[in-house]
């Protein structure tokens, strides 16, 4: 069975995101999945484009970029140097994406495994809330132009509260 | 851009943390005034200022009882906000099932090499 429901996302703080999400597979087999680019270029579309460039220097100092053509036609680029590598168990680096490359944003991703299962979760983040808010847009397909307006706004730890 | 009124909207309305606390405790059905004050333990002014800014933007509704002002949740004004992350949400998921399916195929391998290595 590979179904190991949703992701859950939520806004700790004005500058935060962080979601979780299972996996039905150990830990090391998350971390390789997430690691290597021949991997990566699998699962990073999103379904919304291909994934044109991986690049993953995986050690301290090293740079990964990962980019994609998104099914309308725009280029949608990601960029960052690990800070922090721990095999199998965490990895911190750092992220900017390229649509806004003021933003550098810090990422916290950490695997742990139960029974087998591994819970991955990322915590991203950002210097500033509208960097945050316009790192959410980024992962969204575009025309809501409502999303621009509320990019000055607030959200919620929305999973509890809706 | 100018910054909206917390009045007016919704997401600057929740941006408060007792705020949200209070939505979370009339999540779990009519509260009045009092209870909501003993369980956040605010003063009773501060309370009825952040259900003010509540019922101006929507989310909270009151209605008389006897000498109790009762105050509910109307989830309603919240959908624009959990639309805009449910987006965000959306595209990780895509990721996320896409990669179920490498490591359905990375267990396979490794069940047909060796044992589990870790």
């Amino acid at each position: 069975m590979t179904t190991s429901g949703s992701a859950v996302v939520t806004l700790p703080s004005d500058t935060q995101i962080r979601m979780t999400r299972e996996f039905a597979a150990p830990r090391h087999l998350v971390y390789q999945a997430w690691t290597t680019p021949e991997h990566i270029r699998r699962w990073w579309h999103a379904k919304r484009g291909e994934v044109t460039l991986v690049e993953v220097d995986l050690r301290v100092g090293g740079r990964w970029r990962f980019v994609m053509i998104a099914d309308r036609g725009f280029e949608v680029g990601f960029h960052g140097v690990y800070r922090e590598i721990v095999p199998n168990e965490r990895i911190v680096s750092t992220e900017v994406y390229e649509g806004m490359p003021d933003g550098e944003a810090v990422n916290t991703i950490t695997f742990t495994e139960v029974n087998g299962r591994t819970t991955l979760t990322i915590l991203t983040q950002h210097s500033c809330k509208e960097h945050r808010d316009a790192h959410i847009n980024s992962g969204m397909e575009a025309g809501m132009q409502d999303a621009m307006d509320l990019m000055e706004q607030v959200a919620v730890e929305l999973g509890r509260t809706v | 851009m100018a910054r909206a009124a917390t009045t007016t909207d919704a997401f600057n309305a929740v941006a408060e943390p007792r705020r949200r606390r209070i939505l979370d405790l009339l999540a779990g059905g009519e509260r009045p005034v009092n209870d909501l004050v003993q369980r956040l333990r605010m003063a009773q002014p501060q309370v009825s200022k952040h259900l003010r800014v509540l019922r101006e933007v929507g989310l909270v509704e009151v209605r008389e009882d006897g000498r109790q002002r009762l105050y509910r949740l109307n989830d309603e004004p919240l959908k624009p906000i959990h639309e805009w992350l449910k987006k965000y949400e959306q595209a990780w998921n895509h990721r996320f099932e896409a990669l179920d399916e490498v490591l359905e195929e990375l267990k396979g391998k490794e069940t047909g090499d060796h044992g589990n290595d870790d």
